[in-house]
C-alpha cells in the first residue's frame, strides 16, 4: 500500500511539474514579447484575448498546422531526433530542482516533498543533462544539410565548451560553502533570512554564473548559434512546424531552469527573505524569485546587442575563466583558513 | 566596464515603464495630413449632378492614364461625361486631375482605406465618385 501511494504521489508530481513547466514556458514567450515590446515603446501582443494572454495558444495552433518540412539533403533520423534531444534535456533538468520544502496532506501523515528527485549529486546531474541539450542544437544544425545551420552548430559547440568550464567553476564556490552537491542541502544551508543567501558570500560567482548561464542557454547577447543577422537563424534554419516549436520550447525551458538554478544556488531557493515572512509558502517565494530572474533575462535581452563571435570566445577564455579560478581560489583559501 | 552596462539597463527599464507610443490602427487613427491626396471625389453642382463638363483635361494630364471620358450633351446644350471611368487600381494619386480641372469638379479626398476582393469594383464611375463625396465632409 505504501508503495502504491508513493507511486501515485510520484506520478501526480511528475504531471504537475511537467504541466507547470509547460505553462511557464508558454507564458514566458508571451512575457518576453510583452516586455520587449514595452522596452521598445510599443505594445507587444494584445490582439489574442485580454492583454494578448491567449497568444501562446494561438502560436501553438499555428505551429501544429504548419507544414513539416524535411530537406532532401538532411540526415533524416538525426534531423528528427535532435529537437527531441533538446526538449528532453531541457525538461529533465527540472526533475532535481527543489521548488518548495514539504507539506503534510491534511488528515493524513503523508509528507509530500516538493521536488521530483532529491539525488545527492543533483548539480552534477544538472550539468550533465544541460550539456546534453547542446547536442540537440549541434546535431540539428549539422543534419539539416545547410551551411548556415552548420555554422550555427559549430558556434554552438565552441561556445558550449568555452562557457561550460566557467559556469562549472563559478558554482564550485557555492559547493565549497555548503559542503554538498545536493540541491536541498544547498538551500537549507541558506536558511534564516536574506543575509544568509549565497549571493552575499559569492557575489562574483553570482555575476559570472549569470553571464555564463546566458551563454549556456544561447541567449542574447550570446545567441551566436542562431544569430539572425549573420546566420539567418542558424541551427534551426531548416526546421519548421512543431520541430521548430520544440527547439523554441527547449530554449525557454532551459531559461527557466537557469533561473531556477540561480535561485536555488544563490538566492536561497524556497527560503523566505526574512524569517518573519515564513508564513508565506516556500513555493510562492520560489516563484517570485524565479520571476525576478526571468524578467532580468528578458530585460537584458532588450538592452544589449549581440557580441561578435571572436569577442565572445576571447571573453570566455581570457576573462571569465581566470576570474572564476581566482574566485574559486579565494573562496577555498578563506574556507580553509576558517577551518 | 560594468557601469555602462548598468546604465544601459537603466535606460531600457525607463522605457519599459513609459507609455507605448503605438497608435492601435483600426481602433484609433491618425488624421491624414492637410494636403493628403486620397481617393478622388466629384463635387456636385446645384442640381445635384456632377460639375464635370467633360473637357478631357484630366484624361490628358493623367500620367498613369487611368481616366477615360466619353462626352455627351444634354437637352440644355450642357456638356457632361456620359462615361467617366477612373481606374483606382492604376491611379498613382499624383493629384494632377485636381490641378488640371478648370471647373473644380474633381478633388483628391482624404480617404485611404479601400479594400475589395474584386478588381472591377475599383473602376470608379461618376456615381461612385459622387458617393465618395460623403467620405470627405
Amino acid at each position: 500500500m505504501e508503495l502504491l501511494y508513493l507511486l501515485i504521489e510520484l506520478i501526480v508530481k511528475c504531471v504537475v511539474v511537467f504541466a507547470g513547466l509547460m505553462i511557464v514556458v508558454a507564458y514566458l514567450t508571451w512575457l518576453e514579447r510583452k516586455v520587449l515590446g514595452h522596452i521598445q515603446v510599443r505594445m507587444g501582443p494584445n490582439r489574442c484575448g485580454p492583454y494578448g494572454l491567449l497568444q501562446p495558444f494561438s502560436d501553438a495552433v499555428k505551429a501544429f498546422f504548419k507544414e513539416d518540412l524535411i530537406p532532401g539533403r538532411a540526415d533524416k533520423a538525426v534531423f528528427v531526433i535532435s529537437p527531441m534531444i533538446c526538449i528532453i534535456a531541457a525538461i529533465s533538468i527540472f526533475a532535481v530542482i527543489p521548488f518548495g520544502n514539504q507539506f503534510t496532506i491534511p488528515g493524513t501523515n503523508w509528507v509530500v516533498k516538493l521536488r521530483l528527485a532529491d539525488i545527492d549529486v543533483g548539480l552534477l546531474y544538472i550539468f550533465g543533462v544541460a550539456s546534453l541539450g547542446e547536442y540537440g542544437i549541434v546535431l540539428g544544425g549539422w543534419s539539416s544539410g545547410n551551411k548556415f545551420g552548420l555554422a550555427g552548430s559549430l558556434r554552438a559547440a565552441a561556445q558550449m565548451i568555452s562557457y561550460e568550464v566557467a559556469l562549472g567553476l563559478s558554482i564550485i564556490g557555492v559547493i565549497i560553502l555548503s559542503q554538498s552537491l545536493r540541491l536541498t542541502e544547498i538551500v537549507s544551508a541558506q536558511a534564516g533570512g536574506f543575509w544568509n543567501w549565497n549571493v552575499w558570500y559569492q557575489p562574483v560567482a553570482f555575476v559570472l554564473y549569470i553571464i555564463c548561464g546566458l551563454a549556456e542557454i544561447n541567449r542574447t547577447p550570446f545567441d551566436m548559434p542562431e544569430a539572425e543577422s549573420e546566420l539567418a537563424c542558424g541551427f534551426n534554419i531548416e526546421y519548421s512546424s512543431m520541430k521548430f516549436a520544440l527547439f523554441f520550447m527547449a530554449e525557454y525551458a532551459h531559461m527557466v531552469t537557469m533561473g531556477a538554478l540561480a535561485v536555488t544556488l544563490f538566492w536561497g531557493g524556497w527560503q523566505p527573505p526574512h524569517p518573519a515572512l515564513g508564513f508565506i509558502p516556500g513555493f510562492i517565494w520560489f516563484c517570485i524569485k524565479l520571476f525576478v530572474f526571468l524578467f532580468f533575462f528578458i530585460w537584458q535581452r532588450g538592452t544589449y546587442p549581440r557580441l561578435r563571435y571572436d569577442h565572445i570566445m576571447q571573453f570566455g577564455w581570457k576573462v571569465l575563466l581566470p576570474l572564476t579560478l581566482v574566485n574559486l581560489l579565494i573562496t577555498a583559501l578563506i574556507v580553509a583558513l576558517k577551518g | 566596464m560594468i557601469i555602462p552596462l548598468l546604465k544601459g539597463l537603466k535606460v531600457t527599464l525607463g522605457y519599459f515603464f513609459s507609455k507605448p507610443i503605438t497608435t492601435q490602427y483600426p481602433e484609433e487613427k491618425i488624421p491624414p495630413a492637410k494636403r493628403w491626396r486620397g481617393i478622388q471625389y466629384f463635387e456636385k453642382d446645384e442640381r445635384g449632378k456632377t460639375k464635370c463638363v467633360a473637357c478631357g483635361l484630366c484624361m490628358i494630364v493623367c500620367p498613369s492614364q487611368c481616366i477615360y471620358i466619353e462626352t455627351a450633351e444634354d437637352e440644355e446644350g450642357r456638356r457632361y461625361p456620359s462615361t467617366y471611368e477612373l481606374d483606382a487600381t492604376r491611379c498613382i494619386f499624383c493629384g494632377f486631375c485636381e490641378e488640371a480641372c478648370p471647373v473644380k469638379a474633381i478633388f483628391m479626398g482624404k480617404n485611404y482605406e479601400w479594400v475589395e476582393n474584386n478588381r472591377n469594383v475599383y473602376l470608379m464611375t461618376t456615381e461612385r465618385l459622387l458617393e465618395e463625396k460623403a467620405n470627405n465632409p
